[in-house]
C-alpha cells in the first residue's frame, strides 16, 4: 500500500481480499476436495490475480475455528522478487509458512475454549477484518484499487455470528465493496448467499469441485469495471422468507413483533422473546399504545 | 480613431465555418459598412449600429482566429474575421463605443415590431435540418401542418428540446447580456464598505494604514476591485495571473493573500473547541472515495492541488465567512453609513472592545480546557452505578433460535454424508489439525498439483458456467417474442404504425391545450378533433380491407384494451372528453345567457 502512491490507478486494478477456510474440522470431514487439493487451486487463483495487473494487490485473511489472521499482503511481500527456494515461487511458500503458524496459533486457543457445537469458522472476524483493511486503503488516499472481497469457506454457518455477520455485509454494502463467494461446502451456505446478494458480488457453489480452479479464474478473477461487460452467473433466486419462531417455519406473511422483530405465524397476546405484551390486533387505537409497552411485569 | 471611423480588412463570414469574402469593413459611430475586395461579390453590408443588438468577440489567448460576432435584432449573425488580434481590439472599442452611444438614444420603434415569436434563420435552419434527418417527423410535418391541422409554431412548440440546446442556450445568453461594453463594474456603498471590513478584517486593517496616508481612497477600492476580480476568475491561469500580479504589487498582494486576522481567530476558535471531538478520526468517516461525490462548483470538482493554491479562495470559505459575520450582527446605525471613513472607524473601535473581551476570554480557556478534559474523560467503568430506575427488558438468548434452525440443517447433512464418510467423523480436534498441517507440508515439499487442473474438468465446468448464463438468458429474453404486429404483412403494419405515430402527434396536442381558456384553443381543439376522427375513419377502413383470416389481428390490435395498442382506447378518451368538455360548455353558456336575460 505505501510502495505505489505515485501510480496512477484505473479503474481495473483491483484488491481482492481472500477469506480463506481454515477450519480443520470442515477439511478433515470433507471427503470431495482435500485441503491440500484447495490450497493448490487457490495459490494458483492468487497468483494469477496477481498476474493480470502488476497493481492488483491481493490480502488473504485465513479464518480458522478459534481465530482469523492476515496471512498474505501481496503489498508488503518483500521477498516477491527474490529468488525462488527451489520448487516454488516465494509468494506460496511465504503464505504456506504463515498458514502454518495460523493453524498452530489456532489450535493452541482451541485448547483454552470449550467447543461450539456446530463447527463453523469465524467468518465474521474475517470479514470484519477484510473491511477494515478495505477502510484503510480507501483512506489511504484519491488512488486505490478497486475492493472485493471474495469468500472461500466451506463450514456450515455459525448462527451466533448471525448479528455479526449481517452487520459486516451491511457494512461492506454501505462502502460498495462486493463479497463474491465461492461455497465449497455440502450445502448452500445462507450467509454467503446473502451477503453477495446484498452486496452486489457472486454466489457461486461448485458442481466439480476438482475444477475448483477453473471456476475461479471464470467467476472472480475479473476486475469490477470489466463485471459490467461479463455475464456471471447468478443465482436463481435468494430466498428471503423468514422463518417463524414459535414453530420455525417458512412464512410469506406473519406477525412481527414491535419491539424485538421477532416473526411470528400467528398472533400471540405476548412476545415470547421480549415479552412485550401486544393489544388486540384488530383494534387501531389500542394496538398502537398497548404494543409499545415492552417492560414485562417481571 | 480621431475621425471617428475605423477601417479594417477583415473576412465576412455568415457562419463560424464559412471560409469568408475577403473584403473591408469600415466603422463609424453611427453604422457599419462592409465592402468585398472583388467587386463581383453579392456580400455586402450596410448597416445602422441601432440594429445591433449584441456583440461577441475571441479571447485573445485562445487558438481561434480573432473574429468579431454581431447580432442584430432579427437574430442575423454578421462575423467578422480579423486578420491580427490588435486590429480586433480596435474595432472591439469602436463598437463598444457605438454601442453604448446608440443604447442611450431611445430605441428605434421597429425593433419592437418583430414579433417575438418569428423564429430566427438559425432556428428556420435547424428545423429544415430536422425534417431533412427524421423522414418520420417529414411525414407528420406535411400531414398536419401543410393540412393546416396544425401551425408551424404549433407544431415546433412540442418539438423545442429536439431542436437542440445550442439554440436555446444562445438565446438564453442574449437576454442575459445587458451591457453594452466590455468594463466591469464594482459599486461600493458605504454599507457594501461596511459588509467588505466586517468580512474581511484584513482589508479593513489596510484601509486604515494606508488610506488617506498612503494612497487615495478612490486607488484603494479600485485595487480591491482589481484583487477581487482576480480571485473571481475561477480557473488555474487566473490564480497564477493573480499571483504573477501579487508578485509586483505590495498592496494588491494584501488583498489577495488569505486574511491573517481571520486565521488566528480560527485558531483561537479551534482551541475552544470541545477537546474530546477528534476530526482526523472522522476525515475518512465520507462517501468522497466513491465517484460522484464530492463538492461541485461550476459543474467541475474543485481541484486544489495547484500551486497557487495560496490564491484561491474556495466558494465554502466565503460563504462560512459571511455566515459567521452575519451571525454575529453587530447593529448598524445609521449615522455610521454616511462615508466609508466613518465606517472604518466605528468597525475598529467595536473591534476593540471585542478584542479585550477575547483577552479575558483567553486567559480563562484554558482553565476552562483543562476542567473540561477531565469531566468529559471520565472512565465509565470507574463510575459508580447510576441508580435509575429501569424496567429490564427480558431478551431470550437468540442463538436459541439459531441453533435450532442449525440443528435440523445438520441432522440432515449428518445423514446424507455419514454413510459416505465414516471414518474422518470421528476425528478429534487435534488430530483434525494435524491432518490439516500435514497437507500443508505435503504441499511444501511436492509443490502444487500438477497440472492444477486437468483440460477434461475444465471443459466441463466452463460448459457448465455457460450453459447457467445461456439458459438464464433464455428464460429471461422468452417474452420478447414475435409480437401480433409482426405477423401482419408489412404494408398494413406500416400503415398501422404510421396512424400510430399521426395519432401520437394529435394526441400530444390535444391534451396540452386543455384547459381551454381561450377561443384559440377551443378552435385548435376542434380542428384536432376532426383530424382524430379522419383517422378513426381510416382505420375502420383499414380493417375493412385486408383480408378476413388477418382481420380478426386487426381487430384485436385496434380493440381497446390491448396491450399492444390500444389505439381506439386513447382515441376514445380524448373524443368522451371532448364531448363533456362541449356539453359543458355549452350548459356554461346556457346558464350565463339565462342570468343575464
Amino acid at each position: 500500500m505505501t510502495s505505489v502512491p505515485s501510480k496512477l490507478y484505473s479503474d481495473d486494478v483491483s484488491l481482492v481480499v481472500v477469506l480463506l477456510d481454515t477450519n480443520p474440522f470442515f477439511w478433515t470431514a470433507s471427503s470431495s476436495l482435500s485441503f491440500s487439493q484447495f490450497l493448490s487451486h487457490v495459490l494458483a487463483f492468487v497468483n494469477s490475480i496477481l498476474l493480470l495487473n502488476q497493481l492488483n494487490q491481493v490480502v488473504v485473511i485465513a479464518s480458522g475455528y478459534n481465530t482469523c489472521d492476515y496471512i498474505y499482503d501481496s503489498s508488503s511481500d518483500a521477498s516477491q522478487l527474490g529468488s525462488e527456494d527451489g520448487r516454488m515461487p516465494s509468494l506460496y511458500s511465504n503464505l504456506l509458512q504463515k498458514l502454518e503458524e495460523f493453524m498452530i496459533k489456532d489450535e493452541k486457543l482451541g485448547k483454552e475454549q470449550s467447543q461450539r457445537a456446530i463447527k463453523s469458522s469465524l467468518l465474521s472476524g474475517a470479514l470484519s477484518m477484510a473491511l477494515c483493511y478495505i477502510q484503510r486503503v480507501f483512506r489511504s488516499g484519491p488512488l486505490h484499487p478497486q475492493p472485493r472481497i471474495l469468500c472461500l469457506q466451506g463450514s456450515p454457518d455459525g448462527p451466533e455470528q448471525y448479528v455479526a455477520v449481517m452487520n459486516s455485509i451491511f457494512s461492506a454494502q454501505r462502502s460498495m465493496v462486493p463479497i463474491d463467494s465461492c461455497y465449497v461446502g455440502a450445502h448452500n451456505s445462507a450467509f454467503l448467499q446473502q451477503a453477495s446478494y446484498i452486496t452486489a458480488g457472486v454466489y457461486v457453489k461448485p458442481q466439480h469441485l476438482d475444477g475448483l480452479f477453473q471456476y475461479l479464474t471464470t467467476v472472480f478473477a475479473t476486475d469490477l469495471h470489466s463485471r459490467s461487460f461479463i455475464q456471471l452467473p447468478r443465482p436463481a433466486g435468494v430466498d428471503f422468507r423468514a422463518s417463524c419462531f414459535c414453530h420455525k417455519t417458512t412464512i410469506d406473511m406473519g406477525y412481527i413483533c414491535s419491539v424485538c422483530l421477532s416473526i411470528f405465524c400467528n398472533h400471540h397476546k405476548k412476545c415470547s422473546t421480549c415479552g412485550s405484551v401486544f393489544g388486540q390486533a384488530q383494534s387501531d387505537t389500542s394496538s398502537t399504545s398497548d404494543l409499545k409497552r415492552k417492560a414485562p411485569e417481571t | 480613431m480621431a475621425s471617428g471611423q475605423v477601417s479594417k480588412r477583415v473576412k465576412f463570414k455568415s457562419s463560424v465555418k464559412d471560409p469568408g469574402t475577403p473584403g473591408r469593413l469600415f466603422l463609424t459611430l453611427e453604422r457599419l459598412m462592409f465592402k468585398p475586395n472583388s467587386p463581383n461579390s453579392a456580400t455586402k453590408l450596410n448597416m445602422e449600429f441601432r440594429f445591433v443588438k449584441n456583440h461577441k468577440y475571441t479571447k485573445e489567448g485562445s487558438n481561434k482566429a480573432p473574429m468579431l460576432n454581431l447580432t442584430s435584432s432579427q437574430g442575423v449573425s454578421y462575423i467578422f474575421e480579423f486578420e491580427s488580434y490588435d486590429d480586433l481590439h480596435v474595432c472591439k472599442e469602436c463598437v463598444g463605443k457605438a454601442l453604448s452611444k446608440t443604447g442611450e438614444t431611445p430605441k428605434p420603434i421597429d425593433t419592437s415590431e418583430v414579433p417575438s415569436e418569428q423564429p430566427s434563420t438559425e432556428e428556420l435552419l435547424l428545423r429544415m435540418n430536422m425534417l431533412r434527418e427524421n423522414s418520420e417527423l417529414q411525414n407528420l410535418h406535411k400531414r398536419f401542418v401543410s393540412d393546416g391541422i396544425l401551425t408551424e409554431a404549433e407544431f415546433w412548440a412540442t418539438r423545442k428540446k429536439l431542436l437542440g440546446g445550442n439554440f436555446s442556450k444562445k438565446s438564453k445568453q442574449r437576454t442575459g447580456l445587458k451591457s453594452f461594453t466590455n468594463k466591469v463594474t464594482f459599486t461600493l456603498t458605504p454599507e457594501i464598505v461596511r459588509e467588505v471590513f466586517a468580512e474581511k478584517p484584513a482589508v479593513h486593517r489596510a484601509y486604515l494604514d494606508l488610506v488617506p496616508k498612503k494612497m487615495s481612497e478612490r486607488d484603494f477600492w479600485s485595487k480591491y476591485c482589481r484583487a477581487e476580480y482576480l480571485q473571481h476568475a475561477k480557473n488555474a491561469n487566473a490564480a497564477a495571473a493573480a499571483a504573477a500580479e501579487a508578485a509586483e504589487d505590495e498592496e494588491l498582494a494584501l488583498f489577495l493573500k488569505p486574511d491573517d486576522i481571520l486565521a488566528s481567530e480560527t485558531r483561537r476558535k479551534i482551541r475552544c473547541v470541545d477537546p474530546t471531538l477528534n476530526m482526523e478520526a472522522d476525515e475518512g468517516d465520507d462517501y468522497t472515495h466513491l465517484p460522484d461525490h464530492g463538492i461541485v462548483r461550476d459543474g467541475s470538482k474543485e481541484i486544489t492541488e495547484s500551486q497557487h493554491e495560496l490564491y484561491i479562495r474556495t466558494l465554502s470559505q466565503e460563504l462560512n465567512r459571511h455566515a459567521a459575520v452575519v451571525l454575529q450582527g453587530t447593529p448598524i446605525d445609521e449615522e455610521q453609513l454616511k462615508d466609508t471613513q466613518t465606517v472604518a472607524e466605528a468597525l475598529k473601535q467595536s473591534k476593540q472592545g471585542q478584542n479585550a473581551s477575547n483577552e479575558e476570554t483567553d486567559m480563562n480557556a484554558n482553565q476552562d480546557r483543562l476542567s473540561r478534559i477531565s469531566k468529559m474523560m471520565e472512565i465509565d467503568d470507574l463510575q459508580a452505578s447510576s441508580d435509575l430506575p429501569l424496567a429490564p427488558l427480558s431478551i431470550k438468548d437468540p442463538r436459541d433460535y439459531f441453533d435450532s434452525q442449525q440443528a435440523t440443517a445438520l441432522k440432515n447433512s449428518r445423514d446424507t454424508s455419514i454413510g459416505t464418510d465414516p471414518v474422518k467423523r470421528i476425528l478429534s480436534a487435534e488430530e483434525s489439525y494435524a491432518s490439516l498441517r500435514d497437507s500443508i507440508s505435503h504441499i511444501k515439499t511436492t509443490g502444487l498439483v500438477d497440472p492444477i487442473i486437468t483440460p477434461e474438468v475444465a471443459v466441463k465446468v466452463l460448459s457448465v458456467l455457460t450453459h447457467n448464463i445461456s439458459s438464464t438468458n433464455y428464460d429471461t429474453g422468452k417474452n420478447h417474442g414475435l409480437t401480433v404486429l409482426d405477423t401482419l404483412p408489412n404494408t398494413i403494419k406500416e400503415e398501422l404504425l404510421y396512424h400510430w405515430t399521426s395519432l401520437q402527434e394529435l394526441l400530444k396536442h390535444y391534451w396540452s391545450s386543455y384547459p381551454i381558456t381561450t377561443t384559440y384553443l377551443y378552435t385548435k381543439v376542434s380542428r384536432l378533433k376532426d383530424a382524430m376522427s379522419k383517422i378513426d375513419s381510416q382505420l375502420q377502413e383499414l380493417k375493412e380491407s385486408v383480408q378476413s383470416d388477418l382481420r380478426h389481428q386487426v381487430t384485436l390490435l385496434l380493440r381497446p384494451m390491448q396491450q399492444t395498442r390500444p389505439f381506439v382506447q386513447a382515441l376514445e378518451a380524448a373524443m368522451q372528453h371532448y364531448d363533456a368538455e362541449l356539453q359543458k360548455r355549452s350548459a356554461r353558456s346556457g346558464d350565463r345567457s339565462n342570468g343575464y336575460t
